[in-house]
């Protein structure tokens, strides 16, 4: 359990499913070949050093066929060891002891110093860029929409779904810690909408979001709209794979909330000041609230609006528009989107002779 | 913030690294915090010994070295130190400055056997 924010794992569902934990397996599968070589031996002890080589030479990894981190099977070996980390409690009460046959050599084995050099979210970054490569060999605009609880994400979506919705193919991944009440809400617009919930857990990362793709297979060309769990700390470390972050701030919160939480409002690349139809009754000082933001992102585009007047959606479709029609390739046919659905299939038909 | 889950991120590190380097115990793992990385090293320190009980990193110190932060003042163009990101500007007391570096969070170096 976290100390700052109370998440935790294993109770992550897509669309009611539960989502086997990221493992280290398929993060490997999709690390880029850069990542080839980074262990190295940075000094290995005298009585070992005619094994081991000189001090910097390089181990490989072990490669995988695989392009794709997605879809992929999860090796319940594999998953065991990272299920143990995620679940502190039950892996304390059980105390398993690994590699206790070898403990003898293990006690007497003198110590040496491995160089990594790798970022603590590789892991994460490693799916998130799967998903940014299926978007591109898609043409899928695809937007992370982050924002504090009750800053109007949902009503937002609903209007923009409606006016959007007969000229351009949309889909929509809801992020909530229980319930399926946006993901309904969405889907009443008539455009399809899938909910992950996220359990005890606070925001989503870019394993969730592959599973939820596979599930929610958003066609060729469309716009794909990914509402994160409301939270304006935590889904700001976590790159789901898309082309921006787009933060909402309401007028009804304080004008002081891109100071507050200043690493949502530096990775975003569009402010939404929503809810400027309330601005007549309230107190809040807008220039104070952009300058704030300035003040933290310089480059921070910032579009006022209100999702119930439909007041500034004008420039809000208008920076969709520029955006979509930005991705680069507009659905580019490579091997790689070829075997992509083959291997979804693959992967669906084992689960389905597993069951 | 989000300690726990970057906890479980170092961990994942140690053991895809135990796998090629076929290490079985880890007695120190040295990462780099950047001043102006959204963490808590001491958030981090508490969660690591956590999600590490009952695996090959169990008990392991964990040396938090800090990285200073950086910026680009876009005011008097000079490169600052930076003691949070939104922070005026140390020489001139300006605005913007743009975080330039101090944002890593990285694993660097184990001590195995």
């Amino acid at each position: 359990m976290c100390t700052t924010c109370g998440c935790g794992a294993g109770q992550v569902r897509v669309a009611g499913e539960p989502v086997p934990a990221a493992g280290s397996t398929d993060a490997v599968a999709a690390q880029d070949s850069q990542q080839a070589g980074k262990y190295r031996l940075a000094g290995a002890p005298a009585s070992t050093a005619g094994d081991q080589g000189s001090s910097g030479r390089r181990a490989r990894w072990h490669a995988h066929a695989s392009p794709d981190a997605h879809p992929h099977p999860h090796p319940l070996e594999d998953m065991h060891a990272v299920g143990d980390a995620a679940a502190p409690a039950v892996a304390a009460g059980e105390h398993r002891h690994h590699g206790h046959d070898d403990g003898h050599a293990v006690a007497t084995a003198p110590s040496r110093l491995v160089q990594i050099e790798r970022d603590i979210l590789a892991s994460n970054d490693a799916y998130a860029a799967a998903n940014r490569r299926r978007f591109e060999e898609q043409g899928i605009f695809a937007l992370n929409l982050v924002s504090s609880p009750g800053s109007g994400k949902t009503s937002l979506l609903c209007r923009t779904i409606e006016l959007l919705k007969t000229r351009l193919p949309l889909a929509v991944i809801e992020g909530d810690q229980q319930t399926s009440r946006d993901a309904e809400r969405i889907r009443a617009t008539g455009v399809p909408a899938l909910q992950i919930n996220t359990g005890k857990g606070c925001h989503l990362d870019a394993h969730m979001v592959g599973h939820a793709l596979q599930t929610l297979s958003p066609v060729d060309d469309s716009l794909l709209l990914i509402e994160n769990v409301g939270n304006l700390v935590c889904p700001a470390a976590f790159d789901l794979g898309e082309a921006h972050k787009v933060v909402i701030l309401s007028v009804t919160e304080g004008e002081d909330k891109p100071l507050k939480y200043p690493h949502m409002f530096a990775a975003a690349s569009l402010m939404l000041l929503n809810k400027i139809d309330l601005l007549p009754y309230l107190s809040f000082d807008v220039e104070q609230a952009i300058a704030h933001a300035w003040q933290v992102n310089p480059g921070l585009r910032v579009i006022q609006l209100s999702a119930t007047s439909g007041e500034g959606f004008d420039e809000w479709l208008a920076w969709l528009d520029e955006g979509c029609a930005t991705v680069p390739g507009r659905k580019r046919t490579t091997i790689d989107g070829l075997r992509r659905p083959i291997a979804e299939l693959e992967s669906l038909l084992s689960s389905a002779a597993r069951c | 913030m989000h300690e726990m889950s970057l906890a479980v991120g170092i961990l994942e590190l140690i053991e895809e690294a135990a796998r090629v380097q076929k290490f079985r115990r880890v007695l120190a793992v040295e990462v780099e915090i950047g001043e102006l990385a959204a963490v808590e090293a001491e958030a981090i320190s508490f969660c690591f010994s956590a999600v590490t009980r009952a695996t090959l990193a169990e008990g392991a110190r964990l040396q938090i070295v800090h990285v200073a932060g950086q910026g680009l003042c876009f005011n008097c163009h000079q490169t600052v130190l930076l003691a949070a990101l939104y922070d005026p500007c140390p020489a001139c007391g300006g605005h913007p400055v743009q975080a330039t570096g101090g944002t890593e969070m990285r694993v660097t170096e184990l001590e195995v056997e």
